[in-house]
């Protein structure tokens, strides 16, 4: 017994990564955790495309085309008051895509979410009302994303307690969001939303001398967090992204913030001047950098991560897997309250014209087509960012050309077609690619 | 084998002091199937036990009953001499029983030092501490001389099978386990990873670590077990010293619960049964 908890010996500093079999371009590893310099991280990147680990630079490649596409057909498209324009109708995309993304990790999925987002905004309008004791906005929203939030939390129960499939429980959910829809605003019924706020948190403008402060401060403090994180982790010899990438990845947050802020201050306007940021984006940001840290630096996030990877692997781990799932239904339904927030405050109203269905679909295919995996346990909050910006860019753009919403779907149908594709190929590439 | 063997129980004159763990009569069945029957096991520290016997012998099942994962319904479980209950994987997590299953219980999308920390991660207020614990993942890996991994920041999906092992045995190393018990370590590794586990399985033991390990390799059992326990359809049939076995005298108990080769008298209760 005398040996038990001997202490581990120290470690001897021997070099973490051997580079001579990464040079061999077995990679299906993340090229920041492999490079010791800039080059390498650019061959290692390379070896890992091949692989079919792909990461973000396939939407964003995506992106580009279709904007090259739009522009070539329609000279509008690039400019700034339709790409200001396509930022906001996105970001309704965006933020339901970033609720999706909590249910996908999982390898579960949400369809309710469109429908619980328009209860949330019509909770939030009605409240806005006299007849309801015309509310302050910010508990109206409280107020509304209190009840997305439990919305989500009684579904979630019902289908780990009940361990129903989740497809089916959020079915229901669906059907019963837009029949309640229907019930409270009549066939056909519009409410009107009457409050400032609210309606600017969609239509409202940053003067762009506040757009740019709040583009230094956002950008200042992403570089700052990401230079002091980097070299603490180069100080104390952990694996650690190369220097150059750091500094490129500080150096391209700064020039996406200016370039936003350009575009969103040009004069847009047709008779009076229409300039400035809009706060909707300010909301994607906040809300974006919120889940990011949640599921990338917290125990819950692990665990998140851990049971769409190997649920029975958590389990053994002593997670409670029932109370992360129903936490991750719960958090689906508080984003997707958001969205609906910001889809009411767009429209300044609420109408039975909300098709949850078929936003939920598109949110669904903007998570997917931004990389997030249908079979759970991949995927972040950036990755619904970016589909979300594909689905609003195809929507825009062919809006822009007059195709019809015929023609849409079918071309959104064949994106999302192609993107789990992509997705499905890239696994089994991984797959090709684990040794025995 | 790699370095000197400790024994504490030989040290002390021949008689046995408390071994760490010890099975009593333990019995299970599911609905009409008897899968133990009055079962008997020792588990010294500091030693390996292989655990033989047939496919359908019960090697499972037991593990399961010491994990945590099945509750025997009679029988005595002691612990270092003390009876004790273990009704769920977390009393015998709390005990410092690790069990490396067949299928490893690794989470393919998360990386090696998300692994070896499932379940207990370390935190400072409410973010993860990613900087220590990657840097005791990297001295345990580094203790147990576990360096053919290019970096421990790769997902566990990008490794090799005796990679993978080696993981889940790091893991029970990083949490000062007592007791490690694996089901089939070598089952589906080539002979160089083989090697490699077995070696990890020796330094385990060397460090003080009780290692129960089901096996039907002989060459493995014998490569590395100190001690043999040996079950024929829930019954206990042999136990003891490796040194009193051959390979012609295991697989005679594995396969016909007998074996009238070996002369040594090895457990009692075994004995009065049969």
């Amino acid at each position: 017994m005398a040996q038990v908890q001997e202490p581990p010996k120290p470690a001897p500093t021997e070099p973490p990564d051997d580079l001579a079999s990464l040079a061999a371009g077995r990679a299906a590893v993340s090229p920041e955790i492999v490079a010791d310099t800039f080059g390498e991280y650019v061959r290692a990147s390379f070896a890992r495309l091949r692989a079919g680990e792909s990461g973000v630079l396939p939407v964003i490649v995506g992106l580009l085309l279709i904007s090259v596409i739009f522009q070539s057909l329609n000279s509008k498209f690039l400019t700034a008051g339709n790409l200001v324009n396509l930022l906001v109708q996105g970001a309704v995309f965006i933020m339901l895509a970033m609720a999706e993304v909590f249910a996908l990790l999982l390898g579960e999925i949400d369809l309710s979410a469109g429908y619980v987002g328009g209860i949330g905004g019509i909770v939030v309008a009605e409240l806005l009302t006299s007849q309801h004791g015309s509310w302050p906005w910010w508990g109206a929203c409280i107020a509304g994303l209190t009840l997305c939030a439990l919305i989500g939390a009684l579904q979630g129960t019902i289908i780990t307690r009940l361990k129903l499939p989740s497809f089916v429980v959020t079915l229901a959910g669906l059907l019963i969001g837009q029949g309640v829809m229907l019930l409270i605003l009549g066939n056909g019924g519009t409410l009107p939303i009457n409050n400032g706020v609210i309606n600017d948190l969609a239509n409202g403008l940053l003067t762009p001398a506040a757009g740019w402060v709040v583009m230094a401060a956002v950008v200042g403090l992403f570089g700052a967090l990401t230079w002091f994180r980097d070299a603490r982790r180069r100080r104390s010899g952990l694996v650690a992204p190369p220097v150059g990438l750091t500094v490129l990845k500080i150096v391209a947050a700064g020039v996406a913030g200016s370039v936003l802020v350009i575009i969103c201050n040009v004069d847009r306007g047709v008779l009076v001047p229409i300039q400035g940021v809009p706060w909707v984006v300010l909301i994607v940001l906040a809300v974006l950098a919120m889940w990011t840290l949640l599921l990338g630096r917290t125990k819950f996030g692990r665990y998140v991560y851990a049971i769409g990877g190997n649920a029975e692997a958590t389990r053994r781990a002593g997670v409670n897997l029932a109370a992360i799932r129903t936490v991750s239904f719960m958090l689906c339904s508080f984003t997707a309250g958001i969205a609906g927030i910001i889809y009411a405050s767009r429209l300044r109203s609420v109408s039975t014209n909300l098709d949850g269905g078929t936003l939920v679909l598109y949110s669904v295919a903007a998570a997917v087509i931004g990389g997030a995996s249908l079979f759970g346990g991949r995927g972040r909050p950036i990755h619904a960012v970016l589909g979300g910006l594909v689905i609003a860019a195809i929507d825009n753009g062919m809006g822009l050309q007059g195709f019809s919403a015929a023609a849409k779907y079918v071309v959104t149908g064949i994106v999302l077609l192609a993107a789990v594709t992509i997705d499905s190929v890239a696994r089994s590439g991984r797959r090709a690619n684990t040794p025995p | 084998m790699v370095s000197t063997r400790v024994d504490p129980l030989e040290a002390s004159d021949g008689k046995h002091p408390v071994s760490l763990l010890e099975l009593r009569g333990i019995d299970k069945h599911f609905g009409p199937v008897q899968a133990l029957t009055d079962v008997a096991l020792e588990v010294p520290a500091g030693q390996v036990t292989a655990l033989a016997g047939d496919n359908g012998a019960g090697k499972s099942v037991l593990i399961k009953c010491i994990g945590g994962i099945h509750v025997a319904e009679a029988g005595q479980i002691l612990w270092e001499g003390h009876p004790i209950h273990i009704r769920s994987p977390r009393d015998s997590a709390a005990l410092g029983i690790e069990t490396v299953y067949q299928d490893l219980a690794l989470c393919d999308n998360l990386d090696i030092v998300q692994n070896m920390f499932l379940g207990r991660e370390r935190t400072r207020s409410v973010l993860l501490d990613e900087e220590s614990m990657e840097l005791a993942a990297r001295d345990t890996l580094a203790s147990l001389s576990v360096t053919t991994v290019r970096s421990i920041r790769q997902p566990v999906a990008s490794l090799s099978g005796g990679q993978r092992q080696a993981v889940a045995i790091a893991k029970s190393v990083l949490w000062n386990s007592r007791l490690v018990i694996m089901d089939e370590p070598t089952a589906a590794l080539g002979v160089s990873q083989t090697e490699m586990v077995l070696e990890l399985v020796r330094r385990l033991a060397d460090r003080g670590v009780a290692v129960l390990i089901i096996s039907h390799n002989m060459n493995d059992v014998f490569q590395v077990a100190d001690r043999l326990a040996i079950l024929h359809l829930g019954r206990m049939v042999a136990a003891g010293p490796a040194s009193t076995f051959d390979r012609q005298i295991v697989v005679d108990y594995m396969t016909t619960g007998q074996s009238t080769r070996h002369s040594q008298a090895i457990f009692p209760s075994a004995e009065g049964q049969s």
